[in-house]
C-alpha cells in the first residue's frame, strides 16, 4: 500500500508545485471566472431582482466555462516533454497518478473558484444564507467537472484544434452538473431545501471518481501509441 | 530475460516492418540499426509496451508482458527521444521525480552524486529550461546511475548531443550494467566505444 | 486478424465475418434488400399516416408530424445504445470491424437525431406556439445530438485510424454511459422550471392505425439504418484497406464493369 502511495504522492506533490511556479496561468483561470461573472449584468440590465434570480447560473456557468479553458492544461506539458511516457511505464497502476494529477489540477483550478464565488455572489445581492450552498455545491460539482473533463483532455491529447474539440467533448457531459449545481442553490433560495440536489452532486461525484480515472487511463495510453 | 516473437509494426496505414523475432539475455547487449524511417522508435515503444505491435508477442521471463504488466515495468527503464524534463523545475527536482514516480525509493545524496557524476554539479537547482540540449539528456541518463536495480534498459539515441567524454563515460556504464547481469536495448547513430560489441539486429533485413 | 486475412476459407464459424474482407462483400450482398425493404416500409407508413389514420380530434392534421417524429427520435435514441455496443465489443475484442461499424452509424444517428429537433420543432410551433420550448425531451435530443456530433468530430480529427477507433470508442462509452443521468437530470430541471407544456405523451388515446403507422415507420427507419450503415461499412473498408491486395482487386474489377 505504502508503495502504491508513493508514486501517488509524488505526483501530487509535483503538480502543486508546478502549479505554484506557473502561478499565472492559476490566476488567468480565476480572472476568467470573475470577468465573465461581471459580464451579465451588462448583457441583462442591472434590475435587482433578475439579477439574484440568475445569480445561481450565472456562477455555475462561469465556473464551468474556466474549468474548461484550464482543461488542456492537464497533460499537454506532460504529453510534450515525454513525462507521461515515463508515468505510463511506472509500475503501479495508471488510474493511481491519473487520480493524483486530477486532484492537484482541481486544488489549483478549482479550489480557488470556491473562494471568490461568495463574494462575486453578493454582487448580484444572493442571500447570504445561500452562500454556503453555493460554496458546497462548487465543492461537489467541481470535481466531476475536472473528472469528466480529463477524460474528454486525454482523448484530445496533441490534436490540431483539441481545444475546440475538447469543449465539444465534454460540455454534453458537465449539463446535469450544471442542473442540479445550480439547482441546489435556488432550491434553497425557494424555500425547498438543496439536500436533494448536495445528495445526487456526491452521488455523481463518488460515480465519476470510480469510472473517470479508468476511462482517462486507457485514453491515455491510447494518446501516446 | 526479453523475448520478442514475429513482430509486426503498423505506423498509420504504413507496414515498417514484419516477422521480427528478437531475444536478449542476461550480460546482451543489443543495438537496433537501420535507416531513418525503419521503425527503430516504434520497435523500442513496442518493446516497452507504449505501443501495441501490429501481431506477435513480447515475453519477460517466459511471461508475455501485458499479462504482467506490473514486473515487467519494475524491471524497465525507458529513456526515449523526449528526455521528460519540465521547464518549471531543477535537474534535481525532475530526477528525484523521476525515480518517486516510478516507485523507487529516492536518496536526495544518491540524485546529487549521480547529476554531479554527469556533469552538471553546477546546475543542480537552476530550473531545466536555461539547460542546453545536451544537459537536458544528461539529467534523463542519470537515472541510468540510480536504476541499477532494473534489469533492462531501453535507450533511444542515448548518446545523441553528448561530448567525447561523456559518450566514453556512459558506455562504460552500459558495460558495467550488463557485465552485472542486466541487458541493455538501444539506438544509436554513433560508434560507440564497448568493451564488447554489442550483437546488431539490422531493421533494414525484416523491413516490409 | 492478420491470419483471418490470409486465410478466410478456412475457419467456417459466423466470426470470420468479423474479418473485413470477409464482411465487404456480404454487406454488399445485403445492403440493397434492406434499402427495399426501407423503401417500401416507408412507402407503407406513410401512407397509413397522411392517409389513412384519424384526424386528431385535439390537435388537428398537425400531428401527422410524429409519424416521422416519434420513429427518429426513437431510432437516433437507439442507433447510440448500438454505437456503443460495437464500441465496447471493439474494446475487448480488439476488432476493426467494430469500430468501423460504430463510425458507420454515427453519421445515421446524428441524422436521425436532426430529423426528430427538426420535426418537434415544427410540430412545437402550432402546439406550443414556439418553434423551440425547452421541454425535457427536446432538451435531451439536442444533447444527444452534441454527443453524436463530438464522436464524429474525435474521430475525423485523429489521424491514425487506430487511435481514432479507440478513442471515438471510449468517447461513445463515457456518452453512453451519461445519455440516461443526462436524459433524467433534463427531466427533473424540466418539472422544477418549466409550468405547464402540452406533453408530448398527453395525446388522447391512440386509435390502432396510428399505432400501426407509427410502428411501420419505426421498422422503415430500422431497414434504412441497417442499408445506410452497411454501405458505409464497405467504404470504410475499402478506405482502410486500400493498401491490401484484394481491395486492388475488387477496384479493378469495379473500373471493369464501368
Amino acid at each position: 500500500m505504502s508503495r502504491a502511495l508513493g508514486p501517488f504522492a509524488a505526483v501530487l506533490g509535483r503538480d502543486l508545485l508546478l502549479a505554484w511556479r506557473g502561478r499565472a496561468d492559476v490566476l488567468v483561470t480565476l480572472a476568467f471566472f470573475v470577468v465573465v461573472v461581471c459580464l451579465f449584468p451588462f448583457g441583462v440590465g442591472a434590475e435587482p431582482n433578475q439579477l439574484r434570480a440568475i445569480a445561481p447560473g450565472v456562477l455555475w456557468v462561469a465556473a464551468l466555462l474556466s474549468t474548461l479553458l484550464s482543461l488542456h492544461r492537464l497533460f499537454a506539458q506532460d504529453h510534450a516533454d515525454g513525462t507521461l511516457e515515463q508515468l505510463l511505464l511506472t509500475p503501479e497502476p495508471t488510474v493511481l497518478w491519473v487520480v493524483a494529477k486530477i486532484c492537484a489540477h482541481w486544488i489549483a483550478t478549482g479550489l480557488p473558484l470556491l473562494i471568490v464565488a461568495p463574494g462575486l455572489a453578493l454582487l448580484f445581492d444572493v442571500e447570504q444564507g445561500a452562500l454556503g450552498v453555493l460554496v458546497l455545491s462548487l465543492a461537489l460539482g467541481t470535481p466531476i467537472l475536472a473528472l469528466l473533463g480529463a477524460v474528454g483532455a486525454a482523448l484530445t491529447l496533441g490534436l490540431r484544434g483539441g481545444g475546440m474539440l475538447l469543449a465539444l467533448l465534454v460540455l454534453p457531459l458537465f449539463v446535469p452538473v450544471l442542473i442540479f449545481g445550480a439547482g441546489a442553490v435556488d432550491a434553497y433560495l425557494s424555500g425547498s431545501g438543496a439536500q436533494a440536489h448536495l445528495l445526487l452532486l456526491g452521488g455523481g461525484l463518488l460515480g465519476s471518481l470510480a469510472l473517470a480515472p479508468l476511462a482517462c487511463a486507457a485514453a491515455l495510453r491510447i494518446a501516446v501509441e | 530475460m526479453l523475448y520478442a516473437n514475429d513482430l509486426a509494426c503498423v505506423k498509420g496505414d504504413r507496414p515498417l516492418f514484419r516477422g521480427l523475432s528478437l531475444r536478449v539475455a542476461p550480460g546482451d547487449l543489443l543495438r537496433v540499426a537501420g535507416p531513418n524511417g525503419y521503425g527503430k522508435t516504434s520497435l523500442l515503444r513496442i518493446l516497452c509496451g507504449l505501443a501495441m505491435p501490429e501481431s506477435g508477442e513480447i515475453r519477460w521471463n517466459d511471461v508475455p508482458v501485458n499479462r504482467d504488466r506490473e514486473s515487467y515495468h519494475r524491471s524497465l527503464l525507458y529513456l526515449g527521444h523526449a528526455p521528460a524534463l519540465n521547464d518549471l523545475l531543477s535537474p534535481l527536482e525532475n530526477l528525484r521525480f523521476a525515480c518517486a514516480s516510478g516507485g523507487d525509493k529516492v536518496d536526495e545524496d544518491a540524485c546529487i552524486d549521480a547529476l554531479v557524476r554527469i556533469g552538471l554539479a553546477q546546475q543542480l537547482d537552476l530550473p531545466a529550461r536555461v539547460l542546453s540540449q545536451g544537459q537536458r539528456r544528461r539529467v534523463g541518463l542519470a537515472r541510468l546511475f540510480l536504476e541499477a536495480d532494473r534489469k533492462l534498459w531501453i535507450l533511444d539515441e542515448p548518446f545523441t548531443a553528448l561530448d567525447v567524454a561523456a559518450v566514453a563515460d556512459l558506455t562504460a556504464t552500459l558495460s558495467e550494467h550488463c557485465a552485472a547481469g542486466g541487458m541493455v536495448v538501444l539506438t544509436t547513430h554513433q560508434d560507440a566505444p564497448f568493451a564488447k560489441a554489442p550483437t546488431v539486429l539490422d531493421l533494414a533485413e525484416v523491413a516490409c | 486478424m492478420m491470419k483471418d486475412m490470409q486465410k478466410p476459407e478456412r475457419s467456417k464459424s459466423i466470426f470470420r465475418f468479423a474479418a473485413p474482407q470477409m464482411f465487404y462483400p456480404l454487406a454488399g450482398r445485403l445492403a440493397p434488400w434492406f434499402a427495399g425493404v426501407a423503401a417500401i416500409l416507408a412507402a407503407v407508413g406513410l401512407w397509413l399516416g397522411f392517409f389513412v389514420a384519424p384526424t386528431d380530434a385535439v390537435q388537428g392534421d398537425v400531428y401527422r408530424v410524429i409519424y416521422i417524429h416519434v420513429a427518429a427520435a426513437w431510432m437516433s435514441m437507439f442507433v447510440y445504445m448500438v454505437m456503443a455496443f460495437w464500441s465496447f465489443v471493439g474494446l475487448v475484442m480488439n476488432t476493426r470491424l467494430s469500430f468501423i461499424m460504430s463510425q458507420a452509424l454515427a453519421p445515421t444517428g446524428a441524422m436521425f437525431c436532426f430529423v426528430a429537433l427538426w420535426t418537434g420543432s415544427l410540430w412545437g410551433k402550432p402546439t406550443w406556439g414556439a418553434y423551440w420550448v425547452w421541454d425535457a425531451r427536446l432538451t435531451s435530443q439536442l444533447l444527444l445530438l452534441f454527443l453524436y456530433l463530438g464522436f464524429m468530430a474525435l474521430t475525423r480529427a485523429i489521424e491514425d485510424p487506430r487511435r481514432a477507433d479507440k478513442a471515438g470508442a471510449i468517447i461513445a462509452l463515457v456518452g453512453a454511459v451519461n445519455v440516461p443521468i443526462i436524459y433524467f437530470s433534463v427531466k427533473w430541471w424540466n418539472t422544477l422550471h418549466q409550468g405547464a407544456s402540452v406533453s408530448l405523451n398527453k395525446a388522447p388515446s391512440m386509435a390502432t392505425t396510428m399505432l400501426t403507422g407509427m410502428l411501420v415507420m419505426a421498422f422503415a427507419a430500422w431497414a434504412y439504418t441497417i442499408a445506410v450503415t452497411l454501405w458505409r461499412v464497405r467504404s470504410l473498408i475499402l478506405e482502410r484497406e486500400r493498401h491490401t491486395e484484394w481491395v486492388a482487386a475488387e477496384l479493378n474489377a469495379l473500373e471493369g464493369k464501368i
